[in-house]
Formats: structure tokens, C-alpha cells, sequence
């Protein structure tokens, strides 16, 4: 019975690791569901301060945030890279760091610097690797984002965008589409564009407001109508400056809280494949192995056959 | 019906409170605010304390603690967006520098710019390994 128990052995061994992928795949199954609550328990507040900002970028007060000022040359860039503190999850952060290679290499051949800042293990690791300029990062987030946790990090690259170390920020992350499509994405914080205030697709409240600061057409209940302004406790700059840290802020959280969910359902899905295929695996050894059982049989028997045939 | 105002709590992490109020009274930075409806539009930044909100058919009030940040107000509602962390520009800066020096330490051991062929070498050969796993599966 040569090999059989090697080969007994081995479909021991790949259904313990089978054991250990379907685990996993259920415990992303049940962390999905809460990643994605947390996900949406996000909107309301990105909404509310995301409609506030957009007035307030409209509404012209004598002080116009910085961040809302396009500048004319753009020579440094600011990355954050959002990514998975840990791996087994597919090719989530693979597609992401493409994207974001790809797209570093084009903002190099344009001449621009790039400094990096990165949310998660596995970006930072890899940024770190190939040699990209890291200006801040944070690693191990759990499976519960806080903010609290974000607030240095993004601060660094805030700051460097007041101090005119880099002309334009992005961000990188995986967008959560549904449980079974992620897709990485590059989206611009800063300068806050104007499509970044008006049209965006959760943004169903509020009519576009004209240059102007008039509002167009029918406004929300409540909002008063015509051309005004806030009055602004206790001055407008200060105001301001907190309402646009915590806009970027909540941006951040949200692509944070969105990889997240990101993540929960591609290791799902990347370990259900996986214990699919310990499945398939098992079976072709046990057929294997029942092959290998019946040849033993056989030449058992044809030995027993032949000795007693020689015997005679 | 006409002598209530909207008000939403939010957070960053969640949505804390919602809900039709008579009268709201709001630690704002310069001072406690109180804002019944039909106040003109303001917007105020708030400091760590507690939001006093009188509903309709309530005798207690509601009582929330917020650990600052900012209060808009408009004639029909009223929105605060409150903090989940204890803010302030000194403790910031301190994150801020603590990020910025794990970096600093992570990267001490480098030293050449970036390298995109290897970047890109190592991420198409991991792309590889999925694309091959995938296919291994597919013929099996």
C-alpha cells in the first residue's frame, strides 16, 4: 500500500485548512454586515456637514478657506492610501496599490513630487517597500474605524497643504459597490471642487446654489430663502476652518469605514473560493487514495492467487 | 406644529439623535445658545458639554453630551455635528507628530527615492499569482 498514507495524511492536512477558511469565511460573513451598518451610519453626518460646506463655499463671506482655492501650478502631490491592516482578503489591496502605482508614475512623468501618507498595514508596508516618500501613517485600526484614530495622520497632509507643501491632495481607496464587486477608486480632497459640494449621488437634499449664493428653485423646508449668509458665532474664520478640517475629516472616515466594508466582503468571498476548492481538493484525493486502496487489494489478491496456483 | 424645529444629532460614526424639538439650548464656544424655532440661520462651533433639547409632549428634557464641535441652525432645523473625540489644537498637533514620527522610524532604513519598476514588478506578480490561482480553479 505504497503512498496511501501520504495520502491520507495530506487530505487530513487540507481539511484542516479547509476548517480553517470556512471559520474565516464566517466570521467576514457576520464582520461585513457590521462593517457595512457602520459604513452608512457614516452618511448622515458626511451629508449634513457636506451641505453646510457647500453653502458656505456659495454664501461669500470676506474669508475664503484655503482649501477652497485652486492653485494655478501644481508641483507636489499628497497620497493617502487606504488599505487592509491585514491580508487574506483577494486582491483588494493589490488592485488598489496598481491603481495607485500607475497613477503615482503618471503624476511623476508630469514632473510632480509625491508624498504619501497611509491608512492601514498593508499600503504602508508596501509604500515603505518600494522606496515612495511616507510622510505619516497609521497602522492598526481593528475592525472598528475611529476617527480619533485618523485625526493625526490626515492632519499631517492638511498641514501640508496650508504650508504649501503639496498643491493637490488625493485619496486612495476601495469602494464598496455591493458583497461580490469592490473597485478601487482616486478621488481628489483638495481643493474641494465644486462637484465635490454640488452633484454627488447620495446628495438628493439641497438644490445646485448659483455663484451668486442665491439659492435656484425649490430649496429644503427650512432653509431660508433668498440671498443670506450664517451669522457666525463667534467669527467667521474660525468657523470655517474647524467646519473644513472635519468635512475632509469625515471624507476620510467614510473612505476608511468603506474599505472596511471593502475589505470584510472580499475575504469573504476569498475564502469561500477558497474552502470551495479544499473541497474539490479532498475529493480528487480520496479518489486517489480509493485507487490506490483498490490496486493494493488487487495485487493482494492476485499474490495469494499465484502462490497458491505455484503451491499446487 | 409650527412651533417645533427639526433637530439631527450626527457624528462621524453615527447618528445620535433625531427629532422634533421646542427649544434647544447648545454649549456653543462663545457661551451657551438657546435657539427656539424660526431662528436665523447661524453657525457656531461648540465646546464639550451637554445639549439640553425640550421635545414636544415631554416633560424631561433630553439631555445629550457632545465633546464639541459645530452647531448650524436654520429657521426649520438644526443640525449639530458633533465630535467623537475630545478636540483641541494642541492635542491634534500631538497626533499629528506621532504619525508623522512612525514614519519617520519605519522609513529610517531606506534610502533610495522610489522605485516604480519594482513596485510595479512586485504588484503584477502578486496580480499573477491571483489570476493563476483563479484559473487553476476554474479547470479544476
Amino acid at each position: 500500500m505504497a503512498g496511501s498514507k501520504e495520502i491520507r495524511t495530506k487530505i487530513k492536512s487540507v481539511e484542516n485548512t479547509r476548517k480553517i477558511t470556512k471559520a474565516m469565511e464566517m466570521v467576514a460573513a457576520s464582520k461585513m454586515r457590521k462593517a457595512q451598518d457602520r459604513m452608512r451610519a457614516s452618511r448622515p453626518y458626511a451629508e449634513k456637514i457636506r451641505n453646510v460646506a457647500a453653502h458656505l463655499s456659495f454664501a461669500n463671506p470676506e474669508y475664503k478657506h484655503p482649501y477652497l482655492i485652486k492653485r494655478d501650478v501644481v508641483k507636489n502631490i499628497g497620497l493617502i492610501v487606504v488599505s487592509s491592516d491585514k491580508g487574506l482578503c483577494g486582491g483588494l489591496n493589490t488592485n488598489m496599490l496598481r491603481l495607485s502605482v500607475n497613477q503615482m508614475k503618471t503624476w511623476e512623468t508630469e514632473g510632480k513630487a509625491i508624498s504619501v501618507s497611509a491608512i492601514g498595514n498593508k499600503g504602508f508596508s508596501f509604500m515603505n517597500r518600494v522606496g515612495a516618500n511616507v510622510k505619516s501613517h497609521i497602522t492598526g485600526l481593528g475592525d472598528v474605524p475611529h476617527l480619533e484614530a485618523l485625526i493625526g495622520t490626515i492632519k499631517v497632509m492638511l498641514d501640508a497643504y496650508t504650508a504649501g507643501e503639496i498643491d493637490q491632495l488625493f485619496i486612495s481607496y476601495t469602494k464598496f459597490i455591493n458583497t461580490m464587486k469592490q473597485e478601487p477608486v482616486i478621488q481628489q480632497l483638495l481643493p474641494l471642487s465644486d462637484e465635490h459640494l454640488g452633484a454627488h449621488p447620495h446628495h438628493d437634499k439641497v438644490e445646485p446654489l448659483s455663484t451668486s449664493g442665491v439659492i435656484k428653485g425649490a430649496v429644503k423646508v427650512g432653509i431660508a430663502k433668498g440671498h443670506w449668509d450664517y451669522i457666525y458665532e463667534p467669527e467667521a474664520q474660525p468657523v470655517i476652518d474647524e467646519l473644513m478640517v472635519r468635512y475632509i475629516e469625515s471624507l476620510v472616515y467614510n473612505a476608511v469605514a468603506e474599505n472596511m466594508a471593502s475589505e470584510q466582503s472580499s475575504r469573504m468571498v476569498a475564502m469561500k473560493s477558497a474552502s470551495d476548492n479544499a473541497k474539490q481538493v479532498i475529493g480528487d484525493l480520496k479518489l486517489v487514495y480509493n485507487k490506490a486502496r483498490q490496486a493494493a487489494i488487487t495485487k493482494e489478491i492476485s499474490e495469494i492467487v499465484g502462490g497458491a496456483a505455484a503451491v499446487a | 406644529m409650527a412651533n417645533t424645529v427639526h433637530i439631527d444629532v450626527v457624528s462621524a460614526e453615527e447618528s445620535i439623535f433625531s427629532g422634533e424639538a421646542e427649544f434647544v439650548v447648545a454649549p456653543a464656544s462663545a457661551g451657551e445658545v438657546g435657539i427656539y424655532p424660526n431662528h436665523a440661520p447661524m453657525i457656531t462651533t461648540i465646546k464639550p458639554g451637554a445639549l439640553r433639547i425640550k421635545q414636544t409632549n415631554e416633560a424631561e428634557e433630553t439631555l445629550i453630551f457632545i465633546s464639541g464641535g459645530l452647531l448650524e441652525v436654520q429657521p426649520g432645523f438644526i443640525t449639530v455635528l458633533a465630535d467623537t473625540a475630545v478636540r483641541g489644537h494642541d492635542l491634534d498637533e500631538a497626533k499629528a507628530i506621532a504619525a508623522k514620527l512612525a514614519a519617520e522610524e519605519a522609513m529610517k532604513n531606506r534610502t533610495s527615492d522610489m522605485d516604480y519598476a519594482k513596485a510595479q514588478a512586485e504588484l503584477s506578480e502578486a496580480m499573477a499569482q491571483i489570476h493563476a490561482i483563479e484559473r487553476l480553479r476554474k479547470t479544476h
